[in-house]
């Protein structure tokens, strides 16, 4: 739709994005290099460079600025500034009260952020690593999703679940794991996944004015991704998906660090004279099937990458949701490169072997559209 | 009198077993008795103090425990009685219901511990909070919840408190600060002292009141939660409703420590009876 198009931001051959009107707004995101040229389009634009963490915070700040009930618990998030630092310098800002640090349990505080939110407040509850949240899987499943349906409407909890998850680098197999695809199936949980300090800002004020409790997925190997972001203040719409390439030949569904996998692979992919359209799914939960469905009925050929594991993956109810609704539209099975279902391994050629590299996106593609 | 068997049913009515059995056995209950007049001999409905000595002295957890003289009237303690015999009536009349099928899937009656929360509501307002686990009927009640809504709850009913949707384990009732009615052991206490640290947060000067039994009292994010509020100060009052089995298994088979009111550790406790 208009709106939709509108809304989504395209992206130009350059690397950079345009809105509808020509005006320049962000940059394709890069990893942060010390020679990394600044490319000429970022130099004449409006806007402010920052890291993803610090648009994160950003996005944060300014909430718990706008409205007194926002406050965030998690382990260092307070004196110590964070783990990752997006909460870096709102202790000082806004008082112990305001962002708590927690001893290290995880079922309890989530469980006490789930009461706050009952009674009225807006917490951001950080997992140092989300594979921690598994300890308060309960909560976040009987309580925070449940409560809004089980008490007839009467409570809502508009809790913001947040943190870094995904596959990093040599973290080990208890510190590499996935959890959007163990939470996908919670009712009355929103899930989206932020890939570029753009959309993470957008998202996580989003997240926090949202009445439903969302889980805001971040990656670990994104923290330091750079990019200009507009300077006023701006939201993006949780349910929607983002155009990250048009093209023609095929559709490649992706979320996350992913993104920057398949992008890797699309620049081999041009060179070889394929077309594809990469859309960052965002929206874990629910999917942006308008977009997706547009995209698949003008392309005809689905490639989905995701970080998750192949059992029980997104990936795996995407391609149901797919199938279910655009059936007709295809004209090759839908495929799905997903993690290998193991334990992530400690050694780095192991642990680049469960992941899914670009190589074989291209492989996928062109088994795709022959 | 009984209809033949053969003969279709009356327009208007239900043909089904079920119902049939409900109006019968609304038939059998004893219908409501209208208040005792106050010149009956037996029971008082002056408002003249009284004051009376608790049966049992309370045994303290590094805290001055409270005195045993409790201040109240001959009207009040009618009240409680009438409230806590209202409870008993109502847990016993939703086990005959249970039995009868018309209330499905789990049904945790109440019945024994009415003193609890008749008690507690004496003491506080309806501003404090208050927060449970399954066992959640006669607090629902206690909170100014009516029979009605409490029965259409538990039969599934769009009037029930929770539109039908919640069932047994779920009654809630925002109005009056109770919230809930849960089914897993133990996660209403994380959720408590999240009150208890809202309160704190507006500034309310109002307590929350977590109740447990003693099956959860060997949860573990229960001392996690503990360790939290006493850390950051926050109004949350853990009440251990003990009725001596957890599920289906004796206290003393399950807990290494009885004495639920002393592991707070560092934070004080009370053992009431």
């Amino acid at each position: 739709s208009a709106s939709a198009a509108a809304r989504s931001v395209r992206v130009a051959r350059s690397g950079a994005a345009v809105r509808p009107g020509g005006r320049l707004v962000a940059c394709a995101a890069v990893a942060t290099k010390a020679d990394a040229p600044a490319s000429e389009a970022a130099s004449k634009s409006e806007g402010h460079e920052v890291l993803l963490f610090e648009a994160l915070r950003e996005g944060l700040m300014e909430e718990m600025q706008a409205d007194p009930t926002v406050c965030v618990f998690g382990e260092d998030v307070g004196h110590y500034g964070g783990s990752y630092k997006v909460t870096k310098g709102l202790a000082d800002m806004f008082g112990d009260l305001r962002v708590l640090d927690t001893p290290i349990a995880e079922n309890s505080f989530t469980g006490m952020g789930v009461g706050a939110g009952m009674k009225g407040l807006r917490p951001v509850v950080e997992g140092m690593n989300m594979g921690f949240l598994l300890l308060a899987y309960n909560q976040i499943s009987n309580n925070c999703g449940m409560l809004h349906y089980t008490s007839g409407g009467q409570f809502k909890i508009p809790l913001v679940i947040r943190g870094p998850g995904g596959v990093g680098r040599q973290l080990g197999a208890e510190h590499s794991q996935r959890l959007e695809s163990y939470f996908q199936s919670i009712p009355g949980l929103q899930m989206v996944a932020c890939s570029t300090p753009y959309n993470a800002k957008g998202l996580m004020k989003a997240a926090i004015r949202s009445e439903n409790p969302v889980v805001l997925f971040e990656h670990v190997l994104l923290y330091n991704l750079k990019e200009k972001i507009p300077d006023e203040e701006y939201t993006l719409c949780l349910e929607e998906a983002e155009m990250v390439r048009p093209g023609e030949h095929v559709t490649i569904l992706t979320y996350s660090r992913m993104r920057y996998h398949v992008m890797q692979a699309a620049k081999t992919l041009v060179n070889k004279g394929y077309d594809p359209e990469v859309i960052d799914i965002r929206s874990l939960k629910p999917f942006d099937l308008h977009t997706i469905g547009n995209s698949i009925k003008k392309t005809h050929r689905v490639l989905i990458v995701e970080e998750c594991m192949r059992t029980g993956g997104i990936g795996a109810s995407l391609r149901s949701a797919i199938i279910d609704n655009f059936w007709d539209y295809l004209d090759a099975p839908i495929m799905c490169l997903s993690s290998q279902d193991v334990p992530t391994p400690y050694a780095a050629t192991l642990e680049d072997a469960t992941v899914v590299q670009p190589a074989q996106i291209v492989a996928a593609v062109e088994q795709i559209c022959q | 009198p009984p209809r033949p068997a053969s003969a279709p049913p009356p327009p208007g009515t239900l043909a089904s077993q079920p119902a049939m059995a409900a109006a019968m056995l609304l038939r059998r209950l004893p219908a409501a008795r209208p208040p005792l007049m106050a010149a009956t001999r037996l029971i008082s409905d002056s408002t003249a103090p009284l004051t009376i000595e608790t049966s049992m002295p309370f045994t303290a957890h590094i805290v001055d425990p409270p005195s045993r003289d409790v201040a109240t009237t001959p009207a009040e303690l009618v009240a409680f009685f009438h409230d806590m015999s209202l409870m008993r009536r109502m847990e016993i009349a939703a086990d005959s219901l249970y039995k009868a099928k018309l209330i499905r899937g789990f049904c945790h009656l109440y019945d024994g511990q009415e003193a609890v929360c008749a008690g507690m509501e004496a003491a506080i307002t309806r501003k404090d909070s208050i927060i449970t686990a399954y066992r959640d009927h006669c607090i629902f009640l206690s909170r100014g919840g009516d029979l009605v809504t409490a029965f259409a709850e538990l039969m599934g009913r769009q009037v029930g408190c929770s539109r039908g949707k919640g069932g047994s384990m779920h009654f809630y009732k925002k109005d009056a600060n109770f919230y809930g009615g849960h089914g897993i052991v133990g996660a209403q206490v994380p959720l408590g002292c999240g009150l208890a640290f809202a309160q704190k947060y507006r500034k309310e000067d109002t307590v929350s009141f977590s109740l447990y039994g003693d099956g959860a009292a060997n949860q573990g994010q229960l001392f996690e939660a503990l360790n939290i509020s006493a850390l950051w100060k926050l109004p949350a009052i853990l009440v251990c409703e003990n009725n001596h089995y957890g599920m289906g298994t004796a206290e003393w088979r399950a807990a290494k420590s009885p004495s639920y009111y002393k592991r707070g550790d560092y934070v004080p406790g009370l053992k009431v009876i």
